[in-house]
């Protein structure tokens, strides 16, 4: 009886003390965030004090710096917020769901098929910024049904799901290539977007939908963050704990799909960080608490803090996909390589 | 007696069988018909079609004049480098998947490809590398250093290079090493304008010159490939047996991916990464004659050259008036073919 409550006792203070951890993590993200934030706002060609930002966002017309901040600078630092956040929601989820962190968006081929979608819309039907948001959801979801068609059979493998959809890659850029190579050439540097994603020519109208997108899906897939958890735990082990796992999934899928499909045609995919944000914060929290938040956070940091390396580190302004391809690819098999070494795959 | 006379004679016959594989003449002589037609259809179609007066002109006759005659000798130099390059991806695959026993082994999925292209990309940036001649030496060590790495990681842990462990490696460098190749050329105009054709391969470039740097590097390597092709079978009985049968497993290896990596360097230096084709061009083949490599290297050789070559000219009519690069029309080709592998595949070999 008494090392029952003892056990009790430590269960609990362990969840409290997660908890704590959870807390402490998450609103240092949230700092980090927004300083960032900051920097974006701050630095640039010009660098204006801190007090004329200010006086600047709040609607006073200073010469220059009007221009400068809110109709460069703002816009950017917003799409790379919520980018990156959609980025690291979404990459999280595809890892938890499918319980392998190289099960990301990316090498399945969603963001492809969204890229593909979005601009097919641009180039060739010359479309308003909605539709191309609704196209890219579209090809978003066109592309999983299809990996799911194509990896449904006798035996599910992750090994199996991953080649297929480095396969679909292959196609869909192929196709995006062969896009961009038709396209006039006033059209390029716009497609050109499509293939390391870039925060640059930011507009507060292009924004709105990823806004939008975001701020309802973030609330219902938090929601559903603990029985995401519990679907971590294996499809008998969820089923017993009372989760519908075919609905839940699919739930989780379609939201997922819909935040990155519509950050994707917002700045073009992003490299690697739908694929770094969840390991990053499951190994700052702990892997057991449900780090959707975090995730998301991961990834607005990330690519906020990309940018700002690409805008002002080198003499040559690079597009913010190129430094987190640079980051995260060496992270990606230094993985690949742990994996292989305990045996995983 | 004459029972034995009998048994001998049938294991003689059996033995036949197993060496030429069956309709091997029919499908030879098939397979000659498509490269021929291939050609014609090279010299013949594209943005601007020759008539039969303007191909023979252009053929046969060096001093035309005509507009088509022209046409036709610039697509010649064109069309002997993509069947070039075609051979020498058809061959790489094929000692790729056969040292690595690993049926997705193909250059492009192995990132061997985008190493080649980095070196080059460096040389050019960094150190003013300007000819074909110099670049095609860095492009061979990026292709044998990225190899090595590959394999390297690929085959660590439990139950060695698996498909699944080898794919993925191939797919992490693959991207590592591409955002590497677009983070030197974004700052570099001239390299940014020189070789964009290293985002996708074309066949484009190809020139006289180009012809002659490939020559030496394509004879080595196919001769390499059919000189271990015997030791190779024995290879694939797996290592006890082939040391059994006096092959030496550790150097024929060695020796087969040097092979494998000079060809699909050197094409990568002088036509950019196009994948696929010794994917498609091995497993087609194998389905028609079997595994037998004596037979599945030439073939797989023919094959590449066709597939590679109808691909460009699909690429010319689909993106006329200008073209559309090679590298995408086979991607778009293989990528169906390398799915069905992954679907088709028992669980356990993943």
């Amino acid at each position: 009886m008494r090392n029952q409550t003892v056990e009790s006792n430590f269960i609990v203070k362990g969840m409290r003390q997660r908890r704590r951890r959870w807390i402490f993590v998450t609103s240092l993200l949230s700092i980090l965030v927004v300083i960032l934030c900051g920097g974006m706002l701050l630095l640039g060609n010009t660098i204006y004090p801190v007090d004329v930002v200010i006086r600047t966002l709040m609607g006073e017309d200073i010469a220059g710096a009007n221009f400068a901040i809110n109709t460069i600078r703002l816009p950017r630092m917003i799409t790379g917020l919520f980018a990156g956040f959609a980025f690291g929601v979404a990459g999280y989820i595809f890892q938890t769901m499918l319980r392998n962190p190289l099960a990301n968006p990316n090498i399945l081929g969603i963001t492809s098929g969204s890229s593909v979608a979005a601009v097919f819309c641009i180039i060739v039907l010359h479309t308003s910024n909605t539709v191309v948001s609704i196209a890219a959801v579209v090809g978003g979801l066109i592309t999983v049904i299809v990996m799911y068609l194509l990896s449904r059979g006798r035996s599910f493998s992750i090994g199996r799901l991953i080649i297929i959809g480095i396969g679909m890659q292959a196609m869909l850029d192929a196709v995006i290539s062969y896009l961009i190579l038709k396209s006039a050439q006033q059209d390029i540097a716009v497609a050109l977007r499509w293939l390391s994603g870039s925060l640059n020519g930011s507009k507060m109208s292009e924004v709105l939908p990823l806004i939008l997108i975001v701020v309802v899906f973030t609330p219902i897939l938090l929601a559903l963050g603990k029985q995401l958890n519990m679907l971590e735990l294996g499809e008998q082990m969820a089923t017993s704990l009372g989760i519908a796992t075919d609905k839940l999934r699919i739930t989780l899928i379609v939201s997922a799909v819909f935040i990155i499909a519509i950050a994707t045609a917002t700045t073009g995919p992003i490299a690697f960080v739908s694929f770094l944000a969840g390991p990053i914060a499951n190994r700052l929290v702990g892997a057991s608490a449900s780090n959707i938040l975090p995730a998301g956070l991961v990834g607005a940091n990330l690519v906020l803090f990309a940018d700002l390396i690409g805008q002002f580190a080198f003499e040559y302004r690079f597009p913010v996909g190129v430094i987190t391809g640079l980051l995260g690819a060496p992270y990606l098999i230094y993985l690949l390589i742990r994996m292989n070494r305990k045996g995983e795959l | 007696m004459i029972k034995l006379k009998n048994n001998q004679y049938n294991s003689k016959k059996k033995k036949l069988d197993l060496h030429v594989p069956k309709y091997f003449p029919l499908i030879l002589t098939i397979g000659f018909i498509l490269l021929i037609v291939t050609i014609i259809a090279s010299l013949v179609l594209g943005a601007r079609v020759v008539s039969f007066q303007e191909l023979m002109d252009g053929l046969f006759y060096q001093n035309q004049d005509s507009y088509g005659a022209n046409v036709v000798q610039k697509r010649i130099s064109r069309t002997i480098f993509s069947l070039c390059c075609g051979v020498a991806l058809g061959v790489a695959g094929v000692l790729m998947q056969t040292v690595t026993r690993n049926p997705l082994a193909d250059p492009s999925i192995l990132g061997v490809n985008t190493g080649a292209a980095l070196f080059v990309v460096v040389g050019i940036s960094f150190f003013n590398i300007t000819t074909a001649s110099q670049y095609i030496w860095l492009a061979l060590i990026g292709a044998a250093v990225t190899a090595v790495f590959v394999f390297g990681i690929g085959s660590m842990g439990r139950g060695g290079a698996t498909p699944i462990k080898l794919v993925l490696a191939g797919a992490a460098t693959t991207a590592a090493l591409s955002s590497l190749v677009t983070a030197i050329m974004i700052p570099s105009q001239y390299a940014m304008d020189q070789f964009r054709y290293w985002q996708v391969g074309s066949v484009g470039s190809g020139s006289w010159d180009s012809i002659l740097l490939f020559i030496p590097f394509l004879l080595m390597g196919v001769l390499i490939a059919f000189v271990s092709a015997p030791a190779l079978n024995a290879l694939a009985l797996g290592d006890d047996v082939a040391s059994g049968l006096g092959v030496r497993p550790g150097v024929l290896r060695v020796f087969a991916i040097c092979a494998g990596v000079i060809l699909c360097g050197v094409t990568t230096a002088l036509a950019g990464p196009i994948g696929f084709i010794g994917l498609l061009a091995t497993h087609a083949m194998r389905l028609v004659i079997g595994p037998d490599l004596r037979f599945l290297i030439p073939m797989s050789a023919l094959a590449g050259a066709i597939i590679l070559t109808i691909s460009d000219v699909f690429g010319r009519l689909l993106g006329s008036p200008g073209e559309l690069e090679v590298g995408i029309v086979t991607a778009f080709i293989g990528a169906p073919i390398l799915i069905l592998l992954a679907k088709r595949s028992k669980v356990r070999s993943l």
